[in-house]
């Protein structure tokens, strides 16, 4: 049992002494005790989380296990509905998009947002005003901004076609949506464009933890630019790119409203992710069993992803 | 320091508050066994779930009937009205949670999908359908399960080529092509003057509405009679593929791979395209906005807008036209006042004043509204629809259309089977892949 003679449990300086009375009253006992505090004070975000990502994740796998459609409860199949997503050629076009999508974009992001966090890491006129606006890509709602794109895409009225061609530097209209694989990179393009101001922010958080006698040092030492990077910085701010690419990657692998409103998945599924297209199986043919199986096979992937990165966080700080 | 005694008058104000409120969670716990609300507070209230109409005045009238409807029923009569694109995710989320809205409108083969979810509303479909001289066959594809009417059948939205007259006139066509061959000529030959046909065959309505007929007038189909065997692979419809290769090719734009619902009517708006395939808001919008939509003459652009029944094939002319139908919820607790609303909502005085309002955008469930003195005083474009809908087929044909449909509608298959083609694709090889996933979804 624990003491209430504790440090830390007791009256604080210029507190009245409880009365006896006070002292065994239930609510109070409970508050002293650092435990039941602890408990008290974790029990509104585990109630969230066991019924806002337990109970549907829960749900989503008896789903993913069972015939349940729109309205009929259905029964136990096993993994039929996980055989059933694998054979189906959309599915596997659309878990390949997926895996080409998060690849690409995360590389770009961290490139970008690498490139971004050490500009912005040197003082200039304006430099805050800088840091605030590089973040409206990350603030404004992805919806409105994937709308914003689609007009900027659009087949007919394109303003990027429109610069393009009054430029000089193409005869043709690009078919920025029209073609399959400018589809998908367009896609990859506009998640990039909205990802990396996060990527930017956080490694510039990092950045500036960087002791600059550091670089001064090494610069002492005859140390050019890229050799200060490569061999000081990068090192020192592994841990926070470990971090941010993934969450990224989580983010971007099961990315659901960018495509959804830029394409819809078209041209001829050329751009559906695992996210649209369960959601298309899901609830536009009312599969719920098979749209909860085609966002399972999400969870290993971001599984073994999130894992095997945070396990290499911890060799990291271990050293 | 004040005294611990309790007076008199605090005793008998705290007794009264625990008999209060001893008697609410007496009353909650005979509330909540009873599953009902108790009788004082017992106004009904009928919540029916719509799509955002693309004709505004619709919902209007619809909104001002609602306060009509709770005046005659003695019920809180409400629409909601949501982007067509959420109706499916709001519909699943009531069904899945048990509550929701009483009555769900709902498009094409839905009320299929969703049966096991509906009440049998054949006691009001009936009466109406009689008096009506029964519903378009669409609906028996789609709202009715053997002799069991799932939905009640509401109305019929159109989809039908939109063209400028003068434009074919220039290159020689008095009238819109007939035949799909004539439009693939007349196209080629307004493509080369830069003014190609619009048609979509991305994800979304359009390229449904177009992709379907096609098929069906060449003669090709999804599956047979019995619903249970895929038929596409045929000779009908690898050459219905070629002939949309070619016609893509000569007379189309490129960029209507990527086209969503919205793309071919701005595009045709602003004079990119000879022809567009579209429900009648192409020619609305034109005329509402006439001052500021105008042809190279100057002129208003409606004045040069026509419209036609979609061309014919091989095998005979169709097309797809939507079916809407409101379909009474199973865990609606006002399942017989949501029946009294339909009978309401589909007397001819108060129906007639949301059909005239669409002036033909959508037309009535049943062959009795194609007489109706509206369409003598509207536009000539606009009563295209008038008798459309007699050769509307519906998806799955000629099997019913099933939840299975449904499910290959809701895929994209036969729209992608197209755009593969169009793509670049052999025609072969194009039927093949969408017969292979129509197998999975009707054979397993």
């Amino acid at each position: 049992m624990e003491s209430k003679d504790r440090p830390g449990s007791g009256p604080g300086p210029g507190r009245l002494l409880p009365s006896p009375s006070d002292r065994h009253a239930l609510p109070g006992r409970l508050l002293d005790s650092e435990r039941s505090l602890a408990f008290l004070l974790l029990a509104p975000a585990v109630a969230m989380l066991l019924v806002f990502i337990a109970y549907p994740f829960a749900t989503g796998i008896w789903y993913a296990l069972s015939s349940v459609r729109v309205g009929d409860a259905g029964h136990f199949v096993g993994l039929q509905n996980l055989i059933a997503a694998w054979h189906d050629s959309i599915f596997r076009t659309a878990l390949r998009n997926t895996i080409l999508y998060t690849f690409w974009a995360n590389l770009f992001k961290l490139i970008l947002g690498m490139g971004l966090a050490l500009l912005l890491n040197h003082p200039f006129r304006g430099v805050r005003l800088v840091r605030a606006a590089v973040l409206l890509p990350f603030i404004v709602p992805t919806v409105l901004s994937a709308l914003a794109w689609r007009w900027m895409f659009d087949p007919t009225f394109s303003v990027l076609n429109w610069l393009l061609y009054h430029g000089g530097l193409i005869a043709e209209r690009l078919p920025f949506l029209s073609d399959a694989r400018w589809a998908l990179w367009s896609a990859i393009a506009v998640n990039t464009w909205r990802g990396t101001p996060f990527f930017a922010v956080t490694l510039l958080a990092g950045l500036q933890t960087i002791n600059p006698e550091l670089h001064e040092a090494a610069a002492l030492d005859g140390a050019g630019s890229w050799k200060r990077f490569w061999h000081v910085t990068r090192p020192l701010l592994r841990p926070v790119i470990i971090v941010v690419v993934v969450f990224s990657i989580v983010q971007t692998f099961s990315d659901f409203q960018l495509v959804y409103v830029l394409t819809g998945g078209g041209p001829a599924n050329s751009t559906h992710l695992v996210a649209t297209y369960a959601y298309q199986v899901g609830i536009g043919a009312g599969l719920l069993g098979e749209g909860a199986a085609m966002s399972l096979f999400m969870f290993p992937v971001l599984l073994t992803v999130v894992w095997s990165q945070l396990r290499h966080l911890r060799r990291l700080e271990g050293v | 320091m004040e005294s611990r005694r309790m007076k008199r008058r605090d005793f008998l104000k705290k007794a009264a508050g625990v008999t209060a409120a001893a008697a609410g969670l007496g009353g909650l716990t005979g509330i909540l066994s009873a599953r009902r609300a108790p009788a004082y507070a017992q106004r009904r209230r009928l919540r029916i779930l719509r799509w955002n109409d693309f004709i505004a005045q619709a919902d209007e009238v619809l909104k001002a009937q609602a306060a009509e409807a709770s005046r005659a029923l003695g019920a809180d009569v409400t629409f909601e009205f949501v982007n067509v694109a959420d109706l499916q995710a709001r519909i699943t989320a009531a069904i899945q949670s048990g509550s929701g809205p009483d009555i769900v409108l709902m498009l094409w083969a839905w009320p299929q999908l969703y049966a096991n979810a509906l009440v049998d509303v054949s006691d009001v479909a009936e009466p109406i359908g009689r008096v009506q001289g029964g519903f378009y066959d669409i609906f028996q594809a789609t709202a009715r399960s053997g002799d069991r009417w799932l939905a009640m059948p509401h109305s019929v939205g159109g989809f039908f080529p939109h063209y400028r007259r003068s434009w074919h006139a220039e290159v020689g066509a008095a009238e819109f092509p007939k035949t799909w061959d004539e439009w693939r000529e007349v196209g080629r030959r307004l493509k080369a003057r830069g003014k190609p046909v619009g048609q979509s065959l991305g994800h979304g309505l359009d390229a449904s509405t177009f992709s379907y007929p096609l098929l069906w007038s060449f003669g090709g189909a999804e599956v047979d009679a019995t619903g249970k065997r895929v038929v596409l692979n045929s000779r009908a419809a690898v050459e219905s593929v070629r002939f949309l290769q070619a016609f893509w090719q000569e007379a189309c734009d490129p960029s209507g791979l990527a086209w969503d619902d919205t793309a071919n009517n701005r595009a045709f708006l602003a004079g990119e395209l000879s022809a567009t395939a579209n429900g009648l808001s192409v020619y609305i919008v034109a005329k509402r906005q006439q001052n500021a939509l105008r042809d190279e003459r100057g002129q208003p652009l409606y004045q040069d807008i026509e419209t036609a029944l979609m061309p014919a094939g091989p095998a005979g002319q169709f097309h797809l036209n939507t079916p809407f139908q409101h379909a009474v919820m199973r865990y609606s607790q006002n399942q017989r006042l949501a029946k009294e609303f339909l009978r309401w909502m589909h007397r001819r005085e108060v129906y007639e004043r949301w059909f005239t309002v669409n002036e033909g955008y959508s037309v009535g469930p049943a062959r009795v509204w194609e007489e109706h003195p509206m369409w003598t005083r509207i536009d000539r474009p606009m009563q295209t629809m008038r008798r459309a809908t007699r050769m509307s087929l519906m998806i799955g044909h000629p099997a019913p259309a099933s939840a299975r449909a449904t499910e290959a509608y809701s895929k994209y298959i036969v729209v992608d089977m197209y755009a593969k083609a169009a793509q670049g694709m052999r025609a072969e090889d194009a039927v093949r892949w969408a017969e292979g996933e129509l197998k999975k979804i009707y054979e397993t």
